[in-house]
């Protein structure tokens, strides 16, 4: 019987569809990412309502408050109990007078988890008044499907 | 003298391995970076200090509603009343009411205003239901048609 002689070259195989898969997949994520998370917090499990829909344009000034569930507020990398948030206010509207804003174009959105007590978002929103703050954005998640 | 051949017959193979290192670990970075974010929105409400005690005499096609909604145990739901009558329907008779007072009517949607009134402990999912509930609608076909868009609290009650 004769027998096949086995080849001595070393078989390689064909990287092309990978690579081209793999760039796909790159290119996929790199569109998808988001860097602007600065908003998101991981503590805060906003309400769902249907209505929830973005905003058409970007707002003028907005300042973001995350309001946890035992009621502390979180404004960039503070986080204070709701009767110590006034010095923070007054800073962001300092930094509104240095840029030249006024006070009235901010828009404080509410960034509240949904077990909060309502009595805490009323005190938040009070507090907020009583520095300038007039006008109120209360976030919430989009619900799907109802 | 000695000429070399300057054509080689042999091919040049690129190195591959360095290429795929680096694109897997872009591919991982991106893989582990990825977040799915959910659509956010908002419901707006403008509450200047001034205007708890003196409001602009505006022409009201529709009179002012009040709506109070109370907090059971655990800051649940109890019950919800639009001008002091009680809807045992909750949120969805809520809605109903307002589309009755409200319907199509783009002047009187203009000029509404809904003041909630909630107990302290009621939890917050609740008054973004009832918001939901008076602002407006979905349409079959996903479109907002906005029934309310001023929107505003009463003044805290105590508790806590």
């Amino acid at each position: 019987m004769r027998l096949a002689k086995k080849s001595s070259e070393i078989q390689e195989g064909d990287l092309t569809p990978m690579i081209d898969m793999t760039f796909q997949l790159i290119a996929f994520f790199m569109v998808l990412i988001n860097f602007s998370q600065n908003e998101a917090n991981e503590r805060i499990q906003l309400p769902q309502s249907e209505l929830a829909k973005p905003a058409e344009g970007p707002l003028d000034y907005p300042i973001t408050l995350h309001l946890t569930k035992e009621g502390s507020v979180i404004l960039s990398a503070d986080e204070v109990e709701i009767d110590a948030l006034r010095p923070l206010l007054v800073r962001e509207a300092n930094v509104m007078e240095l840029k030249g804003i006024p006070q009235s174009d901010a828009t404080i959105i509410i960034r509240a988890h949904k077990a909060t007590r309502t009595g805490k978002v009323q005190a938040l929103i009070k507090v907020c008044q009583d520095n300038g703050f007039e006008n109120f954005a209360l976030r919430a998640k989009e619900k799907k499907g109802f | 003298m000695k000429i070399r051949h300057q054509h080689q017959s042999e091919k040049i193979e690129l190195e591959m391995t360095p290429m795929i290192d680096i694109v897997f670990q872009l591919l991982i970075f991106f893989i582990m970076t990825f977040k799915i974010v959910d659509v956010e929105g908002d419901f707006n409400i403008k509450m200047p200090l001034a205007s708890v005690s003196s409001g602009e005499m505006e022409e009201e096609l529709v009179p002012p509603m009040k709506v109070r909604i109370t907090a059971g145990g655990g800051g649940q739901l109890a019950s919800v009343a639009l001008n002091g009558r009680t809807l045992f329907g909750g949120f969805d008779e809520l809605h109903t009411e307002m589309m009755n007072l409200i319907g199509d009517d783009a002047q009187i949607q203009e000029s509404a205003e809904v003041e909630f009134d909630c107990d302290y402990n009621l939890r917050y999912e609740n008054v973004i239901a009832a918001v939901s509930a008076v602002s407006g609608y979905r349409t079959d076909s996903g479109e907002v048609v906005k029934l309310v868009e001023k929107i505003k609290f009463a003044a805290p009650r105590p508790g806590g």
